[in-house]
């Protein structure tokens, strides 16, 4: 799968808390959570991205509490990818099993600037910056994580007869 | 092949001898929880991979304990989703308001977790359980939907970070010090997907309410569980709780840690997290200048039996700082009927304090005791990122049950001493 889309970049540290603020998880509805996607962090956010775009970001990123309406608002705010040095484990977890691309790349977060335009290619791993030009490869997905994504999230793996046959 | 606790209790849930780190495994799990925020985001998910019947009735807990008793007509909407789906299951451990806690205090006081389980519960602070030396670790809630199916959730083996704590802790120093103090050293990533193993002769100092504290915070260094081994302190909790056999494990002498970190806790002082992050540490002495609006002691890190009997040695027979509010959570019914047994309640309620019913209230800003723009709290939460506890511009300082009640009195941030010697 390939896609393109105008980079947001953040910094480390990025908490589940400015992703979904505590107040807004009253409700468990994607799109309503989507309107207050990284509220506390950019008061705009959610107005200003579009379907498509990509999040990049630092180190630890999605850190703090367990809430998978924090991947699921990124998700539904139209994000199709967030790529970071690194990220907390719930998140990226979350992250897998719902089915929203996360890529972990040290490098590409550096060289990725608010704005730029970037392409990428899934199943590669492949990030390009259009804007710059330049590519970077990111870190290749474990052979069990990337048979989650396959099937499209945890509970389809798990329909497809993958370890536990819900 | 030599072994760490964690990777023990893994091999052995999935059905192995031997398990290495970063290997990927299906394990089984003893309790799968949630509760009323991540509770219904899970049923949802099993209702729509097709679950009829959960895996087995008495292995899944949820509990309602975030916006309960609920904040408004939304979050009573979930719990109501949560308690019926518990009613259609005949789920066991479902606990309405008035026997419920918060999830963290509750399960281990009822004797839910022992020695040697696996637990995962679709709540970051699930890692709470390795103070009890079972295998906890927090999950998302379609996780927690696979789990209720097939009994089962995905791990990848930590690897491992062992912390040694030597000496003995000054007065007024805590398992929360000691963890605020090693969280400032290693970063909140510091310990990013690994595995804590808390380890040492100061951890005999610890009654059991202050080791869930600091396995409680694990997940603040990005741990995936914060572990310790077993010992008689332990043992005793487990055999007057637990009501089934369970797995004394240990660590094998010279299995594989990545770190090994030695702290010698007699010259460390009460620690107090500075906003915006858990590791943005200093000696409460250096803070005594700022000036706070609002005392939290409670949570699912703070808010057990002990945490009230130090809160209450400090404001027996005082005041309250006019200019501040203290309110009280009490993090079970049972910690709440205990401190009406012992007084404790009334040393509060005299001091000008408010105590609530059980909540996880506004540790995650989601009620009592919200905070407004540039307001300031010290609470005896687990973190204080950017709007935690209510207004993006508000703070929260992070410390222990003393200094939360020390700095109540003064209206600063303050070391209880100053106080108790006043």
């Amino acid at each position: 799968m390939k896609f393109t889309g105008r980079a947001w970049v953040f910094g480390d540290n990025v908490d589940t808390d400015v992703i979904i603020p505590a107040r807004y998880l009253n409700t468990v509805q994607p799109e309503e959570l989507a309107l207050h996607c990284m509220e506390d962090i950019d008061p705009e956010f959610a107005k200003k991205v579009k379907r498509g775009d990509i999040i990049v970001a630092g180190r630890n990123f999605g850190c703090g509490s367990s809430r998978e309406h924090a991947p699921l608002a990124i998700k539904a705010a139209g994000v199709s990818c967030v790529i970071a040095k690194s990220f907390a484990r719930i998140f990226y977890r979350n992250a897998i099993n719902i089915g929203l691309s996360v890529l972990e790349c040290e490098e590409a977060a550096e060289n990725i600037k608010e704005n730029d335009e970037v392409e990428i290619d899934l199943e590669k791993g492949i990030i390009k910056n259009l804007t710059s030009g330049r590519e970077f490869a990111a870190k290749p997905y474990p052979d069990f994580i990337e048979e989650i994504i396959r099937a499209g999230g945890l509970l389809n793996y798990a329909r497809r007869g993958g370890e536990g046959r819900v | 092949m030599k072994m760490t606790i964690s990777q023990k209790i893994i091999a052995y849930h999935s059905g192995k001898d031997y398990v290495e780190p970063g290997e990927f495994v299906f394990a089984d799990v003893d309790l799968a929880l949630a509760n009323d925020i991540t509770g219904p985001v899970a049923i949802s998910e099993f209702k729509k991979a097709g679950g009829s019947e959960v895996f087995d009735r008495d292995k899944i807990a949820l509990i309602p304990d975030h916006f309960t008793p609920c904040k408004d007509i939304k979050s009573a909407e979930l719990c109501k989703a949560l308690r019926e789906f518990a009613r259609e299951q005949r789920i066991t451990h479902y606990y309405e308001v008035g026997r419920m806690g918060i999830e963290h205090a509750l399960l281990p006081e009822m004797g839910l977790v022992l020695p040697g389980d696996l637990v995962i519960g679709a709540d970051s602070h699930t890692c709470t359980y390795g103070a009890l030396s079972a295998f906890s670790t927090g999950v998302g809630s379609t996780d927690l939907a696979f789990a209720m199916m097939t009994g089962k959730c995905w791990l990848r083996v930590p690897e491992s970070m062992k912390f040694e704590y030597v000496g003995k802790p000054k007065p007024y120093v805590t398992g929360k010090d000691l963890i605020l103090y090693t969280i400032g050293d290693i970063g909140v990533d510091g310990a990013l997907y690994k595995s804590m193993e808390f380890a040492g002769e100061a951890l005999k100092f610890l009654s059991m309410d202050e080791r869930f504290t600091m396995t409680n915070m694990a997940v603040e260094a990005g741990a995936k569980n914060g572990i310790m081994e077993p010992d008689e302190k332990t043992l005793e909790y487990a055999r007057k709780r637990g009501k089934r056999e369970f797995k004394v494990l240990r660590s094998d002498e010279g299995a594989p840690y990545v770190d090994i970190r030695t702290y010698d806790v007699s010259k460390i002082n009460p620690q107090v997290a500075k906003p915006h992050s858990p590791d943005n540490v200093a000696d409460v002495y250096e803070l005594t200048d700022v000036k706070i609006d609002q005392v939290v002691i409670g949570s699912c890190t703070n808010g057990r039996l002990e945490d009230m009997r130090m809160a209450a040695e400090v404001l027996k027979g005082r005041k309250v700082h006019p200019e501040v509010r203290l309110i009280v959570i009490p993090a079970t019914q049972e910690v709440s009927l205990q401190m009406v047994k012992e007084g404790i309640t009334e040393v509060f309620l005299e001091a000008g304090a408010v105590v609530s019913t059980p909540t996880c209230g506004p540790c995650l800003g989601g009620h009592m005791g919200i905070l407004a723009k540039g307001e300031r709290a010290v609470a005896t939460t687990n973190r204080n990122f950017v709007g935690r506890m209510g207004h993006p511009e508000s703070e929260v300082y992070l410390s222990n049950p003393a200094v939360a009640a020390a700095s109540a009195v003064l209206g600063r941030i303050a070391h209880p001493e100053e106080v108790l010697r006043g």
